[in-house]
């Protein structure tokens, strides 16, 4: 029964409430973070932009995005590595204990961060490591590894084995069909795996609070700033946290497009030629 | 080619088990070691003691137990309810807005949950986005919700809302429209085609869901530190307390062993009804 006229238009209508509630709240940071009063209330009466100023110049800051920025960066590149592998051993290939493995990865994802990062801080204390930063990079890939995982596995699901079997037929050895078949064909799920163990690892707060030590991320910060001490700097580093992560998520949506309109290209014109 | 499959996949798997074998389970047993250790030490070399878990229920730690798991149960019906129109309008409905709707909502995960959870307190606080312009407006402003159960709730339904709409969404997906159209013709009404047809064959995507974000909403601790003001103590606060602020690692193991028991039994119930191979979308 196709669904009437009416049904139609409230459910798009509810769609459109829901997004709208899901943004709401960073609208009200995005005008917290340009009022130039120190203590904020709404409506605004006066705007400013000094907010950010202060926010570039400041040491701590530019200090926070660095440790940031490398535990994203260092979290993304294991990720990949141990995802592209993973996935193999989730999906393509029939061993042993195949479907163990699938719920020993999902384990982690179902767990309370908050629970694991004292438990990873236990952990670390017991052996005698003293946590930094580094320690932090661990605790982020129990959870964003399992993750990633998942994301290549679909991916790797949807390959037909075939064209595996037939590079062994012709010779091929293992690591040359690795290398030159299925790190090809896996290579969106790796790039969307990538993107997303970069966005969550930048954006996670439960993990970190327990297993940075002495070091700090963005996200710990704002959480001290919020609990005890309102900091005009809040809303100021929380929209050019929020900022940084859609721009990113921009290029790669702009360029998997190019790529795509490029391929399509390319093969209408071949079937001009033949 | 099987015996080279079985080789290569348990190579391949060696990667991540490695890693969740030295970084989730081995963690996991020091919890469970430390929490049969006497109070406040900080070493495994002491004789085994269970004191720990009776502190759990003669200082009251099961009522922020009970809180926890009472709100992850408010704020997973109320989920259902609220995302059982939307998942339906993605699965059967929209088209193309389906994939504006995803974009939309997974964007909003890669913001930091803190960060979100504050902006609610920037529009809902006496003098926020919403009293305040209401006030400005009318003349005279009103309480603000801030600081209470109902906002907790209300705060994990937000945060989420994403781990219940797109397990919906593929269950939702996978009810035929043939049946429902032939329930339809045999004269059924439209409730009838709710409770016999589409929610039974949506099912997985409904446990999926529902456990995804029961389990979540357990272990949560922002919401309640946030928007809640601590007018109720979740557990998992309780759990970071003892461990902070009460420097007693045997309470704060025993307590997330508790903790874990509820989880990791309801996770693994869950993981063992559903087909993963058939979610992700298997082709062969």
């Amino acid at each position: 029964m196709p669904t009437s006229l009416s049904t139609r238009v409230v459910l798009y209508f509810y769609g459109v409430v829901i997004i709208f509630l899901l943004y709401l709240p960073l609208v009200s940071v995005g005008f917290a973070s340009i009022s130039k009063a120190r203590y904020l209330s709404f409506p605004i009466k006066r705007y400013s932009t000094k907010w950010y100023g202060e926010a570039v110049q400041s040491s701590t800051v530019s200090e926070l995005l660095t440790t940031s920025l490398w535990v994203a960066i260092l979290v993304t590149i294991v990720s990949i590595v141990i995802g592209f592998f993973g996935a193999l051993a989730f999906a393509r290939y029939q061993w042993r204990y195949r479907t163990l493995f699938q719920k020993l990865i999902l384990l982690p994802i179902f767990f309370p961060q908050t629970v694991l990062g004292l438990a990873l801080l236990m952990w670390f204390n017991s052996v005698g490591v003293i946590p930094s930063w580094k320690t932090a990079v661990v605790a982020h890939l129990v959870w964003i590894a399992p993750i990633a995982t998942l994301i290549v596995s679909i991916r790797a699901y949807s390959f037909d084995p075939a064209l595996e079997e037939a590079a062994r037929d012709m010779g091929a050895g293992t690591w040359t069909i690795l290398r030159e078949v299925t790190l090809p064909l896996l290579m969106p799920g790796l790039i969307s795996a990538g993107l997303f163990a970069f966005l969550l690892s930048w954006g996670n707060f439960p993990l970190s609070l327990f297993t940075t030590g002495a070091d700090s991320t963005l996200p710990e910060w704002l959480y001290a700033k919020m609990v005890s001490g309102y900091s005009p700097l809040v809303p100021t580093l929380g929209v050019m946290s929020v900022v940084g992560s859609f721009l990113l998520i921009l290029l790669a949506l702009t360029f998997s497009w190019l790529i795509r309109v490029n391929r399509e290209s390319r093969t209408t014109q071949k079937q001009k030629i033949l | 080619m099987n015996a080279l499959d079985r080789k290569l996949g348990f190579l391949s798997s060696l990667p991540l088990t490695i890693l969740l074998l030295i970084s989730f389970l081995a963690p996991m047993a020091v919890v469970a070691l430390f929490s049969v250790m006497p109070a406040k030490v900080f070493s495994l070399a002491n004789a085994p003691d269970f004191s720990s878990y009776s502190v759990f229920l003669s200082q009251g730690y099961y009522k922020s137990l009970l809180w926890s798991l009472g709100m992850a149960l408010a704020s997973t019906c109320i989920l259902l309810l609220l995302c059982w129109p939307l998942a339906y309008g993605m699965a059967k409905v929209f088209g193309r807005f389906t994939l504006v709707i995803t974009i939309a909502v997974v964007m909003s995960l890669f913001v930091s949950e803190n960060i979100r959870l504050f902006g609610w307190v920037l529009t809902l606080m006496k003098g926020g986005l919403i009293e305040g312009h209401w006030r400005a407006f009318t003349g005279n402003g009103f309480d603000s919700p801030l600081y209470g159960v109902g906002i907790i709730v209300f705060g994990l339904v937000y945060v989420y809302l994403p781990f219940m709409l797109f397990p919906l969404a593929q269950g939702i997906a996978m009810v035929p429209d043939d049946t429902r159209q032939a329930a339809y013709d045999l004269g059924a009404t439209r409730w009838q085609v709710l409770w016999q047809i589409e929610i039974p064959l949506a099912a997985p995507g409904i446990v999926v869901g529902s456990l995804l974000s029961f389990v979540l909403a357990a272990g949560a601790l922002a919401e309640s530190k946030i928007l809640g003001g601590q007018a109720v103590i979740a557990f998992a606060d309780d759990i970071e307390t003892a461990f902070t602020f009460g420097q007693n690692w045997p309470l704060g193991s025993a307590l997330s062993i508790i903790m874990i028991a509820i989880i990791g039994g309801l996770a693994l119930f869950g993981v063992s009804k559903v087909d993963l191979d058939a979610i992700m979308g298997r082709k062969r």
